[in-house]
C-alpha cells in the first residue's frame, strides 16, 4: 500500500516539478525554435509513456499485493500483446525521429545567403574573425601562427588582407542575418555553445567544423565552452553581441584597425591563394 | 500459441562425475586466496569493486561538495575537481560496474545457475581477479604519483588528456590511467572467455539455452559484447599512450599550444572519439544487460510469476546487444564529424528503444495478476524500473540527433546517464545482492535495515538526479568545475545545486547501513535455509548452503524445465525446481517444459 503511494507521489512530484520548475531553457535568440518545439513534443511522449508506466506498476503493486490465499496466473506469453505494444512503440518512436531528422537535415544544410565567419578556440579563450569588404576569409595555416599573427593567417592571399580580427573580445552580429561560423581549434577540442542560440558544435584541431544560424533577437549573449579543454573550462567565456543593422555597420566601421592588413604588413607579391 | 519442443520432458538419468575432474585445493592459500573457485573468485571480485566504489563514493561526495558550495572547500580547486570527476567516472563504468556484474555476479551465478560444477577453466579464472586487482591498484596508485591522477574526463580525449593544460596529462596520472585499462582488459578478457565458453558448453543435462534463467543470458550476452567491445578500447588506450610517452601522432594534429608549436602532425582526434565509443556505448549495455537479466529474475521469483514473455525477452536481450554496436556516434553529434553520420546513428539509436521498450513492458506485465511479495530484493527491483525507465526515456532526448545539440555537454547529459545507468544497476546489484546474499552465506540480511537502505537510497537518488535534468536544459554545461556567473542562470539554481549535494551526501552516508549489513548479518543474520525465497533456479536446490566447491556433491543436476514454473496451476505448491522431474503444467506455450 505505501510502497504504491510512494510511487504515485513520484509520478505526481515529477510531473509537477516539471510544470513548476523555475528552471527552464532561456529565452531563445536564434531561428532553432524547430529544435525546442521537437524537445517539447518528445517531452509530451516520454512524460506520457513515464506517467504510464509507473502508474501501471503502482496499480500492480496495490491490486497484486501478497495477501493469503492469493495465486498468481499462469500465462507465460501474449503474443498478441507484445505484437501490440511493440507496434505502439515503434509508432510512438518514428514520431520523435521523423521530426528529429527532418530539423536535423536543416541544422547541418547551411543557406547560400549565409555569411562566413570564423571562430577560433584555443586554451582558455575565443577570437574571431569577419571578412572586411570582399565578404570573404583569407587562408590560414596552423604553421603560420606567431605572436604577431596568432590565428596563423595566410598573408599571401589577398583574401586575408581585409579580414577583422578579434581576440579574446566580442564577437558582433548583425540581427536577422544566417551567419555560417567556421570553427577551428589551435590546440585541444573546445565546443562553441550560445544557449540562446541553442546550437553547438565542437572545435577540433586539425580540421575545420561549422554550425550556422540566424540571429533573431538583439541582446548580449554568453559563449561558453562546453567541451573540457583543460583546467580553464569554465574560464573559457566569450560574448555574442546581437544588433541591429546599422549599428552592427558602425561596430564594423571601428574595428577596421584592427583588420589583418594593419597587424601584418603587406608582402610585396600578392598571389591569390586558392579556397 | 506456438508449441516449441525443447528437448526431451521425461526422466533423464543424472550423469555422475567423478570427483578427479575437479581440481581441489590442499590449502587455506588455495581455497581462499590463490583460490580457483568461481564463488570465491566472484566474492573477491566483488570485495574489491566495493572497494573501489567506496573510493567512487567519496570523490563524487568532493564533487559535489564543490558543486553546491563552490569555493567553501579551498582544497577542492580546478585540478582536484577535475581529477575527482575523472576517477570516479572510470573508476564505476570499468572497475565497478563492469567488474561486478560480470566478475562478481557472472563468477558466482552462471555456474551455479547452469548446474556447472565452475568454470570450465578455472586457473584462467583464477588469474583473470589477480590481473583485475592489479588493474585497480595500479589506477589507485596514480593517486599517489607526481601530479596526481588523470583530469582529462573519463572519456579521456585527445588532445588534452596529454598535454599540460589538462592535470596529469603530461605527469603520470594518464599513463597510468591507460596501463590500468590495458592491465583490466587483458584481465576481463581472461574471465569474459570463461563466462561465454562455460554458459555455452557447461550446461546441465536439459539445460537448454531457452529454459536458462534470465540472468545467465544477461551476463552471457554482455560477456560476448565485451569481449567484442574492449578491444577497441585497448587498441586506443595503446595509441594514446604512444602519443603521450613516444611523440606520435595518432590523435595529435599539428598543434600551437600555449604559444608553442608541437613537434606533431597529421593525427586525428576524432578517431580517438570513435574507438573510445565503438567501446563505450557498448559498455553502457555490458552494465545494463546483466541488470536486466537479474532484474527479471528478481521480478519473476518476488511476484510468483512467470516472466511475461521469456522468448521475446532473450531475443530483445540479443537484439538490443547487436544493435548497440552500431549507435557508438550517437555520443559525437556535436563532435565535428561529418553530420550526415547524424541521421545513421540517430536512427539506430532510437531502433534500440522497441527491444528495450518491450522489456519495460514484460517486467510491469510480470507484476499484473502477480502474486507480489514486497520484499527488500523486489523493492529494488521496482525502484529499478522507475529509474530505469526515466532514464531511458531522457535517452530518446539525446539519441534524436538534433534535440541533443542544445542539451549535449550540459547537466541533463549527465542526469540521464546516472540515471540510467548509474543508478538504475546499482539498485539492481542492491537487490540482487539482498537476494543472493542467503545463498552465499547461509543468512538473510536484516529486513529492517535493508528497507531504510532501499527507501534513502532510491527516494535520495531520484532527488539527485531528476532535478538535475533542468540545470541542462537551462543550459549549466557539464564538468565546470565552477558555475560562476552565467547572466541565463538564477540564484536559485545555485540554491539547486545545494539541494542535490545535500542529497548526495545523505545517499552516501546511508550506504554505510549496507556495509555494516553485510558484515552484522553474516554471525547475526537469521539462518536462511537452502531456498528461502522458494526459487525455481538451480542455484538454490543445491544439496549444501553455501553450496561447497564443486556446487552439486556428487551428482550433477538434470533439468527438466525453463526457469518460471511459478504458481503453476494444479502444482501443490507455487513453484517448481527447474531440477524436478515430473508434473507438467497444463498451461500453453510449451515452455514450461
Amino acid at each position: 500500500m505505501a510502497v504504491a503511494l510512494i510511487l504515485v507521489l513520484i509520478v505526481v512530484g515529477s510531473v509537477a516539478f516539471h510544470l513548476v520548475s523555475p528552471w527552464w531553457w532561456t529565452p531563445i535568440a536564434s531561428n532553432w525554435r524547430y529544435i525546442d518545439d521537437t524537445i517539447i513534443m518528445t517531452f509530451w511522449i516520454t512524460g506520457t509513456v513515464f506517467v504510464a508506466v509507473v502508474l501501471f506498476t503502482a496499480y500492480c503493486v496495490y491490486r497484486f499485493r501478497h495477501r493469503d490465499g492469493q495465486q498468481a496466473i499462469y500465462e507465460p506469453e501474449n503474443r498478441k500483446l507484445e505484437a501490440w505494444l511493440t507496434a505502439i512503440t515503434a509508432i510512438g518512436v518514428a514520431a520523435m525521429l521523423a521530426p528529429g531528422l527532418f530539423v536535423w537535415r536543416q541544422f547541418i544544410t547551411v543557406p547560400e545567403e549565409a555569411t562566413d565567419i570564423e571562430i577560433v578556440g584555443q586554451q582558455w579563450q575565443w577570437s574571431f574573425r569577419l571578412p572586411g569588404a570582399d565578404g570573404r576569409l583569407g587562408a590560414s595555416d596552423m604553421r603560420l601562427i606567431s605572436a604577431d599573427n596568432p590565428l596563423g593567417l595566410n598573408k599571401e592571399d589577398p583574401k586575408s588582407r581585409d579580414d577583422i580580427l578579434i581576440e579574446g573580445g566580442e564577437l558582433h552580429l548583425p540581427i536577422g542575418k544566417p551567419v555560417k561560423a567556421l570553427l577551428r581549434s589551435v590546440d585541444v577540442i573546445h565546443d562553441f555553445y550560445v544557449p540562446e542560440l541553442r546550437a553547438k558544435m565542437d572545435l577540433v584541431p586539425g580540421q575545420v567544423s561549422y554550425v550556422w544560424f540566424t540571429p533573431t533577437r538583439t541582446g548580449s549573449f554568453e559563449i561558453l565552452c562546453a567541451e573540457l579543454c583543460g583546467v580553464g573550462h569554465p574560464q573559457m567565456r566569450g560574448t555574442v553581441v546581437v544588433q541591429e543593422a546599422v549599428d552592427y555597420q558602425a561596430w564594423l566601421q571601428d574595428r577596421i584597425v584592427s583588420s589583418f592588413a594593419h597587424l601584418m604588413p603587406a608582402p610585396r607579391d600578392l598571389v591569390a591563394v586558392p579556397d | 500459441m506456438v508449441d516449441v519442443p525443447l528437448g526431451s520432458t521425461g526422466a533423464v538419468a543424472s550423469h555422475p562425475i567423478d570427483d578427479v575432474e575437479l581440481y581441489h585445493p590442499h590449502s587455506w592459500i588455495t581455497k581462499y586466496v590463490f583460490s580457483q573457485d568461481a564463488k570465491v573468485i566472484a566474492i573477491q571480485y566483488s570485495l574489491v569493486a566495493f572497494s573501489v566504489g567506496l573510493i567512487a563514493l567519496v570523490l563524487s561526495w568532493l564533487m559535489r561538495l564543490q558543486l553546491g558550495f563552490p569555493g567553501v572547500f579551498s582544497f577542492i580547486d580546478a585540478n582536484a575537481y577535475y581529477q575527482f570527476i575523472t576517477m570516479h567516472g572510470m573508476m564505476m563504468v570499468v572497475y565497478v560496474l563492469t567488474a561486478l556484474f560480470l566478475g562478481g555476479f557472472g563468477n558466482y551465478l552462471i555456474p551455479l545457475m547452469v548446474g556447472a560444477r565452475d568454470m570450465v577453466f578455472p586457473y584462467v579464472n583464477m588469474l583473470s581477479f589477480w590481473v583485475y586487482l592489479l588493474a585497480v591498484l595500479v589506477l589507485v596508485s596514480s593517486f599517489f604519483a607526481p601530479g596526481g591522477p588523470s583530469g582529462a574526463g573519463w572519456t579521456l580525449y585527445p588532445p588534452q588528456a596529454i598535454l599540460s593544460g589538462t592535470p596529469g596529462g603530461q605527469d603520470w596520472g594518464i599513463v597510468l590511467m591507460l596501463v590500468s585499462l590495458m592491465i583490466f582488459i587483458i584481465g576481463f578478457t581472461m574471465g569474459g572467455l570463461n563466462y561465454v565458453v562455460t554458459v555455452l558448453q557447461a550446461r546441465a543435462r536439459g539445460m537448454t539455452l531457452m529454459r536458462m534463467p534470465l540472468t545467465v543470458w544477461g551476463i552471457f550476452t554482455a560477456s560476448f559484447m565485451a569481449l567484442l567491445a574492449f578491444p577497441a578500447l585497448f587498441v586506443g588506450s595503446v595509441m594514446l599512450l604512444f602519443d603521450r610517452v613516444f611523440g606520435t601522432s595518432f590523435f595529435v594534429p599539428s598543434i600551437v599550444e600555449m604559444g608553442q608549436p608541437l613537434e606533431r602532425s597529421g593525427g586525428s582526434p576524432l578517431l580517438f572519439q570513435h574507438l573510445f565509443w565503438f567501446f563505450g556505448h557498448p559498455e553502457v549495455y555490458i552494465v545494463a544487460l546483466p541488470a536486466f537479466g537479474i532484474v527479471s529474475d528478481l521480478i519473476s521469483t518476488h511476484a510468483r510469476r512467470n516472466i511475461f514473455g521469456y522468448r521475446m525477452m532473450v531475443w530483445a536481450l540479443l537484439a538490443i546487444g547487436a544493435l548497440s554496436f552500431v549507435v557508438w556516434a550517437h555520443h559525437m553529434y556535436v563532435s565535428g564529424m561529418n553530420p550526415y553520420f547524424g541521421f545513421f546513428f540517430a536512427t539506430t539509436t532510437l531502433i534500440i528503444a522497441v527491444p528495450t521498450a518491450i522489456k519495460v513492458y514484460n517486467w510491469i506485465l510480470t507484476l499484473w495478476r502477480g502474486d507480489i511479495h514486497l520484499t527488500v530484493p523486489m523493492l529494488f527491483a521496482l525502484a529499478f524500473i522507475v529509474t530505469f525507465v526515466n532514464g531511458g526515456l531522457t535517452g530518446l532526448f539525446l539519441g534524436n540527433v538534433v534535440v541533443d545539440v542544445p542539451l549535449s555537454d550540459t547537466m541533463f547529459v549527465v542526469a540521464h546517464f546516472h540515471m540510467v545507468m548509474g543508478v538504475a544497476p546499482i539498485l539492481v546489484i542492491f537487490g540482487a545482492i539482498y537476494h543472493w546474499y542467503p545463498k552465499i552465506t547461509g543468512r538473510m540480511m536484516n529486513d529492517i535495515l535493508g528497507k531504510l537502505h532501499f527507501w534513502v537510497t532510491f527516494l535520495g537518488a531520484y532527488a539527485i538526479f531528476f532535478p538535475m535534468h533542468y540545470l541542462g536544459l537551462m543550459g549549466i554545461p557539464r564538468r565546470y568545475h565552477d558555475i560562476g556567473d552565467m547572466a541565463f542562470v538564477p540564484a536559485s539554481a545555485h540554491t539547486l545545486n545545494a539541494f542535490i549535494t545535500v542529497a548526495a551526501l545523505i545517499v552516501g552516508a546511508v550506504q554505510l547501513t549496507f556495509v555494516f549489513n553485510l558484515f552484522w548479518s553474516l554471525r547475526y543474520g537469521k539462518p536462511a535455509g537452502g531456498n528461502p525465497w522458494r526459487a525455481t533456479t538451480l542455484e538454490w536446490q543445491t544439496p549444501e548452503t553455501p553450496p561447497p566447491h564443486g556446487n552439486w556433491g556428487k551428482e550433477l543436476p538434470v533439468v527438466y524445465r525453463w526457469a518460471y514454473d511459478y504458481s503453476v496451476p494444479g502444482a501443490d505448491q507455487d513453484f517448481l525446481p527447474q531440477n524436478q522431474p515430473g508434473f507438467t503444467s497444463t498451461a500453453p506455450g510449451g515452455l514450461h517444459g
